[in-house]
């Protein structure tokens, strides 16, 4: 018997059935879940608008004037939709997944889906006032 | 040894960010990038906007969103790549890219709220 393992022309290998590029395309479960992990983009997407309206609010007037007509623009109206309704999947997954996440416990009894998921949402809409708020001249 | 190490550390960055995406991005994204362009409401005057960005609390919220969101979506981006395109063999190219592209708008987001006239 050799020490050492070598190569034969019969060498063994494990089968391992191939999984198509596209294996999400087939079921609703498998295409939200790359839908959620899709939404990571849009996330990104709203930085990079964020990051430019920075530094067009610091250039000045003129440039922010001009940042603000290049959002009306049809292809940004467009990818600000397509964002919107990412970011909007992504923050419901995200609650919706919460309870999981996290077991809130009082007194000895687990606080039950509902409450966690809601006390988020509640977060979620008191957040979006208060900036509404800020950003409408307080 | 080093990758495993630093793992909770990425997937922690991602949590946050995620927390902060969803509860922060869907208003701001809602109305500076569709009500305010598409006149569904008065636009904030750019005296008003600068002076947002003047205050300290502002800019350290901003920084804060800006920077978690970015790991969070090069974490989830990562993987979207590997399990969803099954791209598994230029992994370390991927790695740079997502987390790379975080540190360096994160960068970039510190500059622009540090140099704010």
């Amino acid at each position: 018997m050799k020490e050492a393992p070598a190569h034969t022309p019969y060498h063994p290998r494990w089968y391992r059935s191939r999984v198509s590029t596209y294996w999400w395309l087939g079921k609703w479960a498998h295409l939200k879940f790359i839908l959620r992990e899709i939404s990571s983009v849009f996330v990104a997407v709203f930085v990079v608008l964020l990051l430019l309206e920075i530094w067009a609010l610091e250039r000045g007037p003129g440039a922010y004037a001009e940042f603000q007509r290049w959002l009306e623009s049809p292809p940004l109206v467009a990818l600000s939709l397509l964002s919107f309704f990412f970011v909007v999947f992504h923050a419901i997954t995200w609650f919706s997944l919460a309870p999981r996440a996290m077991v809130v416990r009082l007194r000895g009894t687990r606080l039950p889906d509902a409450v966690i998921a809601g006390s988020n949402y509640l977060a979620w809409l008191i957040v979006s006032v208060i900036i509404g708020w800020a950003l409408l001249g307080g | 040894m080093s990758r495993r190490a630093i793992e909770p550390f990425l997937w922690g960055l991602f949590s946050a960010g995620g927390v902060l995406a969803a509860l922060f991005i869907p208003v701001h994204l809602f109305l500076q990038y569709l009500a305010f362009p598409l006149g569904w409401l008065p636009a904030p005057s750019y005296e008003h906007m600068l002076a947002l960005l003047r205050q300290p609390l502002v800019r350290i919220y901003l920084f804060a969103l800006c920077s978690l969101a970015l790991f969070h979506w090069a974490h989830r981006f990562r993987y979207t790549l590997y399990d969803g395109l099954q791209i598994k063999h230029i992994t370390e190219l991927i790695n740079l890219f997502c987390y790379g592209g975080a540190i360096a708008g994160t960068a970039l987001a510190s500059y622009l709220l540090w140099t704010v006239p």
